[in-house]
């Protein structure tokens, strides 16, 4: 999912990678193909399979609401595992070091603890097929349409990029063809859930998390063995950090905490305020409770205690994600070498691209790469071979920490796993996007707001189409990002702006038994016009970050946890304001929406190692050790 | 899973038995032979123990989850 994508991939340097005449990273032998090649068999025979069992409208966006809590679960966590997730969060643990961990944790787990015990209850029992449809019963089609055409507008778009992302990953770790890359992947999504529909995404979806742990995990169990264990790369780690870690104490790139007490105390230049309420509040609430997305693959569970499960299964394996991602970032610090064994230092996209290389090895314009150079952490040893050319002089950025550590160790058959693993994070985030699109815009645009009487099969008939018509939009965006770079910010920035005044609408319209039609419409739609307001603000006048962020020592990643806060707060404010001064609907049509107005069905009492508050508690302390354990 | 007549683990047996033959296949034919890959840690021969896991795993998926077990 692009919106958790870290600014250093958000910042909309990668289309600038595609002017690089570089080498690939990697070279895929026969065994490697093979590999990639029995992947793409594998989900078009599970789209053929599943087509018989996508008939009716229930069982082609539902997926029949049959899934296990297990594959409920894994696919929920794994529609967040794409593969920009991956290759982001790894290079930002080599920019940042643990600190990104909190994406995984203190951005997730709370989160997530919370729609398996409080929210998935509110969620299922009043039967609804998406987030817009939760809005449409609880205030009404105004808020849902709003929430609706957002979604949709954002998923294509979304879609667009993640898969013009994927092409230039493939480009430069491969050297594959653009269009190649657009067009395979984007005929492959399109066959497989055209065909099954979400049951399909889902299927593939816990395909992919198989994938990625066995084509990932093997890197970090081999670069610990190089390392010699934990203490030695943390001791490595302290020795390079001395020469660039610009004030910062070189220990920091393993507190989680500790360092957070002020902006310039910590490489990330965050506040622990805007990790708590902006990223463990705001932007995980919104991500991990609201957005369709997601919600979508729990929504499909057979029962309410799947449902409730599945989320808390999900956790376990968020909480164990930064060792095949946050770890392969910080082994990159220390193991990555030149051909001459010196240390390969990875700089920003901006970087690379201000040092291209020309096609006789030379830096294309050198005053330019000494400018952008200048500004980078990138020692002076590593400059001057740059400008000095040769066959060590060419850059790379922190996201390719995890392409350059699999090409490392991954020989033939492993290299081609590892590159599936990726291939797979993409298509399935694609067809996530997809998926949730169609069901959008099927029900709460299509159905709600275009033609209400059709019949069952016409919707499903509307459903297969809106597939292919999302993968043909989402073409066009990525050839759109790919000729009209300045966009990819924008179309990124979609989602903090959306998430923050819905998580607002949502959990007021869900606990608040008081909240209105008319706030939960004019809530969300000033939210969101306040939201874009303030990433307006700061893109056009970049001094406006200090008032945002509510410091001018704070760095781009703290500017999208502060502007979630505000917009957050500005949503709770008018829906409370506008609430108090409009009708109320009456308790009795609240039941199934609302804390306090809904009797929830009572459940089967099972064993208490079945309990999902055993398990829920588990997680908990698990989570507050690790955090303990990482002050 | 529930409701369908092959199961997503099948599948995912399907897949990692096919991965590991081929994957453990390569590492016998690097161990046999001592043409060592030009990776770090070839020595360590990680193709055939990864391998033989990525199979191991896959035919546990595979027999438990066959089409038609009941």
């Amino acid at each position: 999912m692009l919106g958790l994508v870290p600014s250093a991939l958000a910042a909309g340097h990668l289309p600038a990678l595609l002017a690089l005449s570089s080498e690939p990273l990697a070279h895929l032998r026969p065994l490697d193909i093979a590999v990639i090649v029995i992947y793409f068999a594998m989900v078009i025979w599970i789209g053929f399979y599943l087509k018989g069992q996508s008939n009716t409208s229930e069982e082609f966006f539902m997926a029949g609401r049959e899934m296990t809590a297990w594959i409920a679960g894994l696919s929920f966590v794994s529609a967040n595992l794409g593969s920009l997730e991956l290759m982001g969060w790894a290079g930002s643990a080599y920019q940042y070091g643990i600190l990104a961990t909190h994406w995984y944790w203190v951005g997730a787990i709370p989160a997530m603890v919370f729609l398996g015990l409080v929210m998935m209850p509110f969620y299922y029992v009043c039967k609804t097929h998406s987030v817009p449809g939760y809005l449409d019963l609880r205030y009404g089609r105004g808020a849902s349409s709003v929430a609706a055409v957002s979604f949709a507008i954002e998923m294509v778009l979304m879609s667009g990029v993640n898969m013009f992302a994927m092409a230039v990953v493939m480009k430069v770790v491969l050297g594959w063809d653009i269009t190649f890359s657009i067009f395979v992947s984007s005929v492959a999504v399109a066959l497989y859930v055209g065909l099954g529909g979400l049951r399909s995404a889902i299927f593939n979806e816990v395909l992919q998390f198989v994938l990625i742990w066995g084509g990932a995990l093997l890197v970090p169990i081999l670069g610990l063995v190089q390392a010699g264990g934990v203490d030695q790369l943390k001791a490595k780690i302290m020795h390079n950090m001395q020469s660039m870690t610009g004030g910062v104490a070189g220990d920091s790139y393993f507190h989680l905490w500790r360092d957070l007490g002020t902006f310039h105390s910590n490489p990330m230049g965050v506040h622990w305020s805007g990790i708590v309420f902006g990223l463990g509040f705001v932007i995980s609430f919104g991500y991990w409770t609201t957005d369709f997305l997601v919600v979508q693959r729990v929504l499909a569970a057979h029962n309410l205690r799947a449902a409730r499960m599945a989320p808390i299964i999900a956790s376990f394996f968020k909480m164990a994600t930064p060792f095949i991602v946050i770890l392969p970032g910080l082994l990159g610090l220390v193991l990555l070498q030149n051909g001459d064994g010196s240390r390969r230092e990875l700089v920003g996209e901006d970087v690379v691209a201000a040092c291209s290389m020309t096609s006789a090895g030379t830096v294309a314009n050198v005053s330019v790469c000494q400018a952008a150079m200048a500004k980078s952490p990138l020692s002076a040893a590593a400059q001057q071979k740059v400008l000095a050319g040769g066959p060590d002089a060419e850059l790379h950025s922190y996201n390719q920490a995890l392409p350059l550590m699999m090409v490392r160790y991954l020989g033939p058959g492993l290299l081609g796993l590892g590159i599936t693993a990726l291939i797979a994070g993409f298509m399935s985030g694609m067809a996530g996007n997809v998926s949730a699109f169609s069901t959008v815009w099927t029900y709460d645009i299509y159905k709600a707001l275009i033609n209400k009487k059709g019949s069952d099969s016409h919707y499903v008939l509307v459903g297969r189409l809106s597939i292919m018509v999302g993968v043909a939009v989402s073409i066009g965006a990525a050839y759109l990002v790919m000729h009209a770079h300045g966009i990819m910010d924008y179309v990124q920035a979609l989602f903090s702006i959306f998430i923050a005044p819905l998580l607002a609408a949502i959990l007021f319209g869900m606990f608040w038994k008081r909240a209105t039609k008319w706030a939960g419409f004019i809530g969300l739609l000033t939210g969101i016009v306040f939201s874009a307001s303030l990433f307006m603000w700061v893109k056009l006048t970049p001094s406006a970050l200090a008032a945002v962020a509510l410091s001018p020592d704070a760095k781009p990643m703290a500017e999208n946890v502060f502007r979630a806060l505000w917009a957050f707060i500005f949503s709770a404010i008018v829906i409370v304001l506008v609430s108090l001064v409009t009708k109320a609907r009456p308790v009795a049509e609240l039941d199934g929406l609302v804390y306090g107005a809904t009797k929830l069905p009572k459940e089967d009492p099972v064993p208490w190692y079945k309990s999902e508050y055993t398990w829920a508690i588990i997680v908990v302390v698990l989570f507050a050790a690790l955090n303990v354990i990482f002050w | 899973m529930h409701g369908s007549k092959i199961s997503i683990w099948f599948f995912i047996g399907v897949l990692l038995v096919s991965y590991g033959v081929l994957i453990t296949g390569y590492g016998l034919y690097e161990f046999a032979t001592g043409t060592l890959a030009n990776v770090q840690l070839a020595e360590v021969h990680a193709p055939l123990w990864w391998g033989a896991t990525l199979l191991a795993l896959g035919m546990f998926y595979l027999i438990k989850f066959r089409p038609g077990k009941a």
